[in-house]
């Protein structure tokens, strides 16, 4: 065909009708969003780029550029398979941001950029996608990080479960911080910075088969701003920290106890636990100390440090209701033992397969 | 949630763990027995034994549905499962991680092919066969008293509902001819030294406190019904020292908010119309108890897996040197056992009693694995007490 400006207007005006037709209200993910082609294109203009919007990322580039100071940078990924993909409290979206954010966070960072990839499944719906995407974009900004770069591939129905997304992120570590998971000494404090179990009892209940009735909201949420207050109140005096995820706050503090050849004690009684999660975790026969959280934190502070690292936390974002709740002992066996409320004592150990209702 | 945090009352447990102390005479040993898993589960979650003086010790009873049932039982349903295409075997997850023989697991005939999915309720596997016409759902029902009538109902929906792809595998057993099998130990036993029983608290609800007469009247063994919370735990500890104190062996119930003498005859009645009492079935670590399990009736024949699918029972030995026969019956600890803590662990379990929370091992493991020395010196300075006696 002989090329003529007159054709390429036509063409480009061509292209704009069809970017017109991604519909974000009826529309479903088709295999042409994740061939390269055309609809791809669109999906990431109309959709991803809109959303996530920053100048590394509008380039269009095949990888973000940034300059970096000296120091230290850390660097994380995570992926997630959730369901559902919606719950009280966040999404699918809000937790891959927060999810990568917090292990950065983890290691006293500032987190500075993420990456994106997304795997959908054909037939997902955009509407779906959008408010996903429009999710995360939003988690992203009040965490003060760029999505930079990212991908999208499109499988065939039934080869995924809706959508999953993956995020891998940077960020820079403030000069004097030295954590690390073998860093915890006895004497050193544990302190949490909030209630335990409510993002797991959340989804539990909205799970199929155990559907409960709850105002309970998942915890899901960035904990830079708390970290750096925590950095700001005494960085030096900071150990080791850790967000308890999966496992929970005891699989969390085995994990500690193990690479640091401690051992922890617990307090029973100085738990914040939610009235709501004590009274699920009570139905289905759980330990709260098992179940997922998304908003919290674990800190190992030196002891004397501990009082006024729990006063800073308390006025900073995520963490009014930290407490101390153990301390790091001396344990060849490397134990995690809890005095009851009722004055016993007992292991708190590594969950052992999935947690499950008990029978009676 | 109310009335949770009432019954773990730090200063109330150790009012009655002093309560107990005094209670208890030091000339004499108090041996008791919590019948049920969900006992032993308190009791270690909460460190219930911390309270108690040296010489009263809880013996774990056999009372964990996933642990005394017998291997053989256990293959039928891998059987079931490995062999019929068209079955979808739903069981409660407790069950899928037991090793049955050759260490096959419903875990890993699902990983072999058979189609085994974990449901909560029986009403699950009624919505299963309702979204599954084309396949036949057999639920794997086990339990004591407290999940036969919901199988119960489970069958009678199925009937009035017309779902004819559901059945049954009756694996329920019984509470009270489990207490008595203990109790009447046979020649050649070793004898179980049992001085009076932790009552179940669930079973107890549906089955009421007069089900276990036959423990005062027969063999002059003291039972008090007790709650699942620590101060139920220990309140029933103190009473039942009262009793043995006074001489006395009667039936007593401290679990007064949820259980009454007669129960709940509604789920009775139900479990009633669709079961029969088995003449005699294999309990792990028990053996043969005559009429101490449940099978389907003749009229729900329809619904009885066992029947559908023409299977046969076939004893099977459990693993060689594992002592779960022997802790079921209160005669060994957990930490009696070679295997404990070496190759058998809550993620590679050899015996019954690792799998499920409320056995004994496992709650030894997952709770108390620090006890083992504290334990070996009780032990030693119980040989010295009974040395003391002696030479009085």
């Amino acid at each position: 065909m002989q090329y003529d400006k007159g054709n390429h207007d036509a063409m480009a005006e061509a292209g704009r009708r069809q970017a017109r037709k991604l519909d974000l209200v009826n529309g479903k993910v088709d295999m042409s969003h994740g061939a390269g082609g055309r609809a791809m294109a669109d999906l990431v203009d109309m959709l991803f780029r809109q959303a996530f919007d920053n100048p590394m990322l509008n380039r269009g580039d095949d990888q973000a550029s940034f300059d970096v100071d000296a120091g230290r940078m850390v660097m994380t990924t995570d992926s997630f398979v959730i369901s559902p993909l919606f719950f009280p409290g966040g999404d699918i979206g809000s937790l891959a941001v927060h999810g990568t954010v917090n292990d950065l966070a983890m290691g006293g960072a500032v987190p500075l950029y993420l990456t994106a990839g997304f795997i959908l499944e054909e037939g997902f719906r955009l509407a779906d996608l959008a408010r996903i995407v429009d999710s995360m974009a939003a988690a992203a900004r009040e965490a003060g990080v760029a999505i930079v770069t990212g991908d999208t591939k499109v499988v065939e129905r039934g080869k995924g479960d809706g959508v999953f997304i993956n995020t891998a992120g940077v960020g820079r570590v403030p000069a004097g911080l030295a954590l690390g998971g073998d860093c915890a000494r006895p004497g050193d404090k544990v302190i949490v910075s909030g209630t335990i179990g409510d993002h797991g009892v959340a989804i539990m209940s909205l799970r199929k088969g155990l559907r409960f009735a709850t105002e309970l909201c998942s915890d899901s949420a960035s904990l830079n701003h708390l970290v750096a207050a925590m950095v700001a109140e005494n960085g030096p005096a900071l150990r080791l920290m850790r967000d308890p995820t999966r496992g929970g706050l005891a699989a969390t503090l085995n994990e500690i106890a193990h690479q640091s050849g401690v051992g922890v004690r617990l307090e029973e009684a100085s738990l914040p636990v939610r009235e709501e999660v004590k009274g699920a975790c009570e139905l289905l026969g759980l330990d709260p100390l098992n179940v997922a959280n998304e908003g919290k934190l674990i800190a190992i502070v030196a002891p004397e440090a501990a009082d006024a690292m729990v006063a800073a936390m308390r006025s900073a974002p995520c963490g009014e209701d930290a407490a101390i709740v153990g301390e790091v002992i001396e344990d060849e066996l490397r134990l995690v033992r809890m005095s009851t409320a009722i004055g016993g004592e007992r292991v708190v150990d590594w969950l052992h397969g999935e947690q499950l209702p008990r029978i009676c | 949630m109310k009335y949770i945090d009432e019954f773990r009352d730090g200063e109330r447990a150790r009012a009655l763990g002093k309560a107990i102390a005094a209670a208890a005479s030091t000339d004499r040993d108090y041996r008791l027995m919590e019948f049920c898993g969900g006992h032993t589960h308190a009791v270690f979650r909460y460190g219930v034994p911390d309270l108690l003086p040296g010489n009263v010790e809880l013996i774990h009873g056999p009372g964990c549905p996933v642990c005394v049932l017998p291997i053989g039982r256990l293959d039928m349903a891998v059987r079931l499962a490995s062999e019929n295409p068209e079955v979808i075997l739903a069981s409660y997850g407790d069950m899928l991680r037991v090793p049955g023989s050759k260490g096959v697991s419903l875990m890993k005939a699902k990983a072999d092919g058979a189609d085994v999915r974990m449901v909560y309720s029986v009403s699950d596997a009624l919505e299963l066969a309702q979204a599954h016409p084309d396949r036949r759902v057999v639920f794997f029902g086990i339990g004591f008293e407290t999940t036969t009538p919901p199988t119960a109902l489970g069958i009678l929906q199925a009937r009035d509902r017309g779902i004819d792809n559901f059945s049954v595998f009756c694996n329920h057993v019984l509470t009270p001819a489990a207490m008595n099998a203990i109790l009447a130990v046979g020649e050649g036993d070793e004898p179980v030294e049992v001085d009076g029983f932790i009552g179940p608290a669930h079973v107890s609800v549906v089955i009421g406190s007069d089900a276990y007469r036959f423990c005062a009247a027969h063999h002059h063994k003291p039972v008090v019904i007790a709650g699942f919370e620590p101060l139920d735990v220990l309140q029933s500890i103190l009473m039942l020292i009262e009793q043995l104190n006074a001489g006395r062996a009667e039936i007593e119930n401290q679990y007064t908010r949820a259980v009454t003498p007669v129960g709940n005859q509604r789920a009775q009645a139900i479990v009633q119309q669709v079961f029969e009492r088995r003449p005699s079935f294999e309990w792990r670590g028990l053996g043969d108890i005559p009429e101490s399990a449940l099978r389907i009736r003749d009229e729900f024949s329809q619904f009885d897996a066992e029947r559908c699918f023409n299977m046969h029972y076939q004893y099977a030995r459990g693993t060689k040197s594992c002592d779960c026969p022997a802790i079921l019956r209160g005669v060994k600890k957990p930490t009696d056992c070679k295997l404990f803590a070496t190759s058998c662990t809550p993620d590679n379990p050899l015996g019954s009693c690792m799998v499920s929370d409320e056995g004994a091992c496992a709650a030894y493991y997952t709770y108390g694995r620090f006890r083992q020395q504290a334990e070996a010196e009780q032990r030693r300075q119980k040989q010295q007490r009974e040395k003391r006696r002696a030479i009085r």
